[in-house]
């Protein structure tokens, strides 16, 4: 089973979700948590494990061969997202902007533009006890989250079998990266906290979600602050809220050390025991 | 000398556009013949990604040999630059396109 935890609005508390949600499911069987902001993955700071692969990963990227090139700039006018561009006598390929889909390539009537593989980033799986943690980071300057976000999928599903409660902690926002991140997921849980901005990103990431037809549940995030809009909307749109992370100076004091708090707060730990309850009614009626 | 300008309108005392990878115009100037081109750059507004690469594209075809602009081009579009040998002053982004040339002319602009 998959679960995303997503937002609309970043910084709503994600990585807490994520990380805790796993390691309380983790005593008691196999869970898989896999960073998938390969822009700024974080929950590698909350999880200690013993590093058990670590793998390079490549996207296909065109090279000019100007040999036999008689500058036609087709490879120019198929490309959608201008990385590939005739200047004068020369071409010149821009790979932070390529996004592998090889029209350049196969229609360039010469050949000129073979595709090589270029290194994006670099996936790395640890395990402690019962938790797989995985982890891909793309590379400095790399633009490209979604190529990453997508091979690092593939690797959970080649890895581990379909039963496996797998969580998956998505970027923040509504764009593309987003939509891989979560597109495969059974479950989507949207992490927001109970204030205008939040309440505004929240109603993007929902229809977001409507669009892709996942069902979802919200955890209200910092619970306490600002005002019962949140609650309001989705009420009125039936959208169940699953768990209302109390406001507390004393959970991001532990979360600056980097050490995860449902261990040292009860409060925390009962509602992501509510999480779990809403997880396995949905497992139970989805026979997942 | 052959200078273009990254311009919000197509008169010398329209105002600059910062921005080089989404400027609205290009305003060309030839020195020798004194003669003006505007070229209608807006439809980059409909760029997602790569508005950098493809507006130096378009500008790679006019042969100039400055370019005058606010912020300058980015990482990628700067490549096309460097690789074509042209000349980028910056810092000419609140000025009309007047004052901007003849910062430019007097030396008052910063050459990256």
């Amino acid at each position: 089973m998959k679960i995303a935890i997503a937002s609309g609005k970043g910084g709503t508390g994600k990585t807490t979700v994520s990380t805790n949600l796993a390691s309380l499911l983790a005593e008691s069987e196999n869970v898989v948590l896999t960073d998938l902001d390969v822009e700024e993955p974080n929950s590698g700071l909350f999880i200690s494990g013993k590093k058990i692969r670590e793998e390079d990963k490549f996207k296909m990227i065109p090279e000019w061969k100007k040999d036999e090139c008689i500058l036609c700039g087709n490879c120019q006018k198929v490309c959608n997202f201008n990385a590939v561009m005739k200047l004068g006598k020369m071409i010149m390929v821009f790979p932070e902007l390529c996004h592998g889909c090889y029209a350049c390539s196969e229609l360039c009537p010469t050949k000129s533009l073979p595709m090589i593989p270029k290194k994006m980033g670099e996936l790395k799986h640890f395990k402690s006890g019962n938790l797989d943690f995985i982890e891909s980071k793309l590379i400095i300057g790399e633009e490209q989250a979604v190529p990453l976000i997508k091979q690092t999928l593939d690797y959970v599903d080649e890895n581990f079998p379909k039963r496996t409660i797998k969580i998956f902690d998505a970027p923040p926002g509504t764009s593309c990266p987003v939509i891989e991140a979560t597109k495969d997921a059974d479950l989507i849980l949207l992490v927001t906290e109970p204030t205008p901005f939040g309440l505004h990103d929240l109603i993007l990431a929902i229809e977001t979600m409507k669009e892709l037809k996942k069902e979802m549940g919200v955890i209200i995030n910092r619970f306490g602050i600002g005002d019962n809009n949140v609650e309001k909307y989705c009420e009125e749109n039936n959208i169940p809220i699953i768990a209302k992370i109390p406001n507390m100076r004393k959970i991001a004091e532990i979360y600056s050390g980097g050490n995860l708090i449902y261990t040292k707060i009860p409060e925390v730990k009962i509602q992501l025991e509510s999480i779990i309850s809403f997880i396995s009614e949905y497992q139970q009626e989805n026979v997942l | 000398m052959k200078i273009l300008l990254t311009t919000k309108g197509t008169e010398w005392d329209s105002k600059m556009d910062p921005r080089f990878g989404r400027t609205e115009f290009f305003f060309i100037y030839d020195e020798e013949t004194e003669k003006i081109d505007i070229y209608d750059n807006r439809s980059i507004a409909n760029e997602a990604h790569g508005a950098g690469p493809k507006t130096a594209q378009i500008m790679s075809e006019y042969n100039i040999n400055v370019l005058i602009t606010g912020n300058g081009p980015g990482g990628n579009a700067g490549a096309v630059v460097s690789q074509m040998g042209i000349k980028v002053f910056v810092g000419a982004g609140e000025m009309t396109v007047k004052e901007a040339f003849d910062a430019y002319k007097n030396g008052d602009l910063r050459e990256t």
